[in-house]
């Protein structure tokens, strides 16, 4: 394996001096996406209602519209109007190393834009923001983080959430048992199962998963919010000319008010698989980040 | 450029802020070491019990030790798992169930994960022990039955000291898959090596360093198993007795 | 939990068998065929007289049979299109599908396993057969080719068809990348439906099925070909 590792490394070293020779025409991903007649967009299991699986198995989801709006643009922009989609699932854990190794052109789930993550890849205009929080039975009587202490909790693998809950543990000394979870719905399971007494995770996702529970009355999110977690498409990072494409796109898009639109069908409206309604109108958090598209990782931008 | 290698991130400190990351991966070979021991016990126990029936001259029994095998030898073992970690607390009485889901981390894991590794392990060894019985001369078991040996005592001091001898090759490959297979247990939240290098990949980036290194742990274990196991193969030798090769296969 | 739904595995049976078992059933197959053919190659390279074709492909061998399948599964996913860059001389990551990526990470893993059937296969057959062949006034191929490897192969065949139903287990691993095989099927509506119990108990029962099938087909396939000796 090490073989492939200095392959690899050569390969790289070969990358750099090559992206100095070609500067004309198409480059890096879009150059990518013109060769091989396909965009590929990596999309989530169970990040409802952003990007997850019907009743159907298609995948659906606010981020989806988003992101086939920034697909017609790249059409557009490269004068294919056939040029195929393809779906590659990805996990909370997959989808920011999938990113580098060109795997996927875009990630439209429920991403989290920080400082830290862009030092990997690149973020769009943000199109939701969010806050860490908590779900737990109401039968547990957790109220605050505090009761919490030393018991099993559970978060998704590769989150900034389980981030942000392993450096609390250990900080506040609380002793809690941390479990990954390798997507948000087996998360979830673990609490509805009584595996776990909380579930960390960002609220919208709670909520939603606690709105297509199978009892959603026995579940209760916790009122304390622990940060603020703007969401944006990922695209590969310093890719000035696909970034250019992206950003437009999604920039007009919430100019143009159409965003609105797309909103209130994942947010207002029955949903599938089960027909919920979430019923969530946007927070001025969000109505500012639509108003003034920004791809900040910045948190303090959007409070 | 996409990637930007650090090789001092080994020591940088975790995300709990307790231990450096170097730690973590060896707290995880810690938990891979611990489950394969406990899940190659009840391997052993069992699946040379189960074998050593697959050879005796009783017919349901071996029929039932037949039945064992192929049930668990034909499941993938991820699905194994998570039949004990996600369905046996939920079709048990309710009470039993959900002592079994309150046990506190790392053992809601850590137990499932023995026992189900245990018992899948435990086929391979029966098909193992069954190979080596019969691959002795039916003569040997005939001279114990004459010198007036019973069936429990021919077992015991004639047919399976040779037998063990004979397998122990093959035991050495299952003890490694063992070790191996214990990656597994992640996908049911056991923070085992394959799981620390996973989330040292995933708090820091570092992909490849991450995986590098557990890959370096993994073939230093494997070393020092099959050298440990050679040893024991020499030291229990009997001389001038050199025993057929049985299959291996699998992983 | 105690209402069970067993109508979640009816509804869902298309897309189980349609989706998922197509796509398990694909990777087995691409999968074992390359992994023949790349194992054969290992095998011969580890059986020549040559170091330098001996010692790589030894030391090929031995890693992929000490580190996990799962890490091995990681590594390609996340590797293979730096590879493929470095293959094709692009100058950048190129584009890797799960599939492809899925289908290259098993055919190499399992090579390495497949080659150690047949190294074990070959040096079965007695070297008198070969001397015997010489003395016949054949040459070392001749005498491979028409005294060695047939005996070989048939002994061998069996042994590859059981490896490659431990392959078709083992490809239920990809559900560590969410990739929709046939447990990665099972597990999507068991999750989105919440109805683990059904769905993992149909999975185990469908790899159950399968498996001992194919198994005890294998069983006949060895009684009528073995060569008693």
């Amino acid at each position: 394996m090490s073989q492939f590792v200095t392959r690899s490394l050569l390969a790289l070293l070969a990358l750099g001096i090559a992206a100095t020779v070609s500067a004309q025409e198409l480059t890096g991903t879009l150059k990518k996406i013109k060769d091989s007649g396909t965009i590929t967009i990596g999309h989530r299991d169970s990040s409802i209602p952003f990007s997850y699986y019907d009743q159907d198995q298609k995948v659906v989801g606010y981020a989806m519209d988003i992101c086939m709006k920034v697909v017609d643009a790249v059409k557009a922009t490269l004068k294919m109007p056939n040029l195929k989609v393809a779906l590659n699932p990805v996990t909370s854990a997959t989808r920011i190393p999938l990113i580098a190794n060109g795997t996927i052109d875009l990630e439209c789930g429920s991403t989290t834009n920080n400082l830290d993550r862009e030092k990997q890849v690149g973020f769009t205009n943000t199109y939701f923001v969010t806050a860490n929080r908590y779900v737990v039975k109401k039968a547990s009587n957790v109220k605050t983080l505090a009761d919490l202490k030393g018991k099993t909790v559970v978060s998704t693998a590769g989150t900034t959430n389980i981030k942000w809950l392993t450096e609390e543990n250990g900080k506040q000394n609380m002793g809690m048992s941390i479990i990954p979870a390798k997507d948000h719905a087996e998360a979830f399971l673990m609490v509805e199962t009584g595996r776990a007494a909380a579930f960390f995770m960002d609220d919208i996702l709670l909520s939603s998963l606690v709105a297509s529970a199978k009892t959603p009355g026995d579940y209760v999110i916790g009122s304390e919010a622990y940060s603020v977690e703007p969401y944006a498409a990922m695209m590969p990072k310093d890719d000035a000319e696909f970034r250019k494409v992206v950003d437009t796109a999604t920039a007009n898009l919430y100019k143009s008010g159409e965003i609105h639109t797309i909103y209130a069908k994942w947010f207002l409206k029955p949903i599938p698989p089960k027909g919920i309604n979430l019923n969530l109108p946007e927070s001025p958090q969000l109505k500012k980040a639509l108003a003034n598209p920004t791809s900040s990782g910045d948190p303090a931008v959007y409070q | 450029m996409n990637y930007n290698w650090n090789w001092g991130i080994f020591w940088e400190m975790s995300a709990d802020g307790r231990h450096t990351w170097f730690m973590t991966l060896i707290m995880g070979l810690g938990w891979t070491l611990a489950t394969a021991f406990c899940a190659g016990v009840i391997a052993l126990i069992l699946g040379s019990f189960i074998g050593v029936v697959r050879t005796m001259p009783v017919r349901w029994a071996v029929r039932l030790g037949n039945a064992y095998v192929e049930l668990f030898r034909n499941i993938p073992l991820l699905v194994q798992l998570f039949i004990w970690f996600f369905v046996l607390p939920e079709v048990l009485p309710d009470s039993l169930g959900d002592a079994i889901k309150a046990m506190n981390p790392p053992w809601a894991s850590f137990v499932p994960a023995v026992l189900g590794l245990g018992l899948f392990t435990a086929a391979r060894v029966a098909e193992q022990v069954r190979a080596g019985i019969q691959a002795l001369a039916r003569g040997q078991g005939m001279a114990g039955t004459a010198l007036g040996l019973t069936l429990a005592q021919t077992y015991r001091s004639v047919l399976l000291p040779m037998a063990f001898r004979i397998i122990m090759p093959p035991l050495t490959s299952e003890t490694m898959n063992l070790i191996k297979n214990t990656s597994v247990a992640l996908t049911i939240g056991l923070i085992e090596l394959t799981a620390a290098a996973r989330s040292m990949q995933e708090f820091t980036f570092q992909v490849f360093e991450a995986f590098t290194a557990a890959t370096v742990i993994y073939i230093v274990v494997n070393l020092i198993v099959v050298n440990l196991m050679r040893w024991l193969e020499r030291r229990i030798a009997v001389p001038g007795f050199i025993g057929p090769a049985v299959g291996g296969g699998g992983h | 939990m105690g209402d069970f739904d067993f109508g979640v595995i009816e509804r869902s049976l298309g897309y189980l068998f349609r989706e998922g078992m197509t796509f398990t059933l694909t990777l087995t197959g691409i999968a074992a065929a390359g992994g023949i053919f790349f194992g054969t190659l290992l095998a011969m390279m580890r059986l020549s007289s040559h170091k330098w074709l001996s010692l790589p492909a030894t030391a090929y061998v031995n890693l992929m049979r000490s580190i996990p399948l799962l890490l091995v599964i990681f590594w390609f996913y996340f590797l293979v299109p730096y590879i493929g860059a470095w293959v094709t001389g692009s100058s950048q990551p190129i584009k890797v599908g799960a599939f492809t990526s899925s289908v290259v990470t098993f055919m190499l893993f399992e090579a390495a396993y497949y080659s150690e059937i047949m190294r074990a296969g070959i040096q079965s057959i007695a070297r008198g057969q070969v001397w015997a062949g010489l003395a016949l006034g054949l040459n070392y191929w001749q005498s491979m080719k028409e005294v060695v490897l047939p005996q070989a192969f048939r002994n061998m065949v069996p042994i590859l068809l059981t490896q490659t139903i431990i392959l078709f287990q083992d490809t239920s691993l990809v559900y560590v990348l969410s990739i929709t095989d046939f447990l990665g099927a099972a597990s999507k509506i068991a999750q989105r439906d919440g109805r683990l119990i059904e769905m993992y108990t149909f999975a185990a029962l469908v790899y159950f099925v399968v498996s001992y099938v194919l198994s005890q087909l294998v069983k006949r396939l060895q009684l009528r070909i073995a060569i008693i000796r």
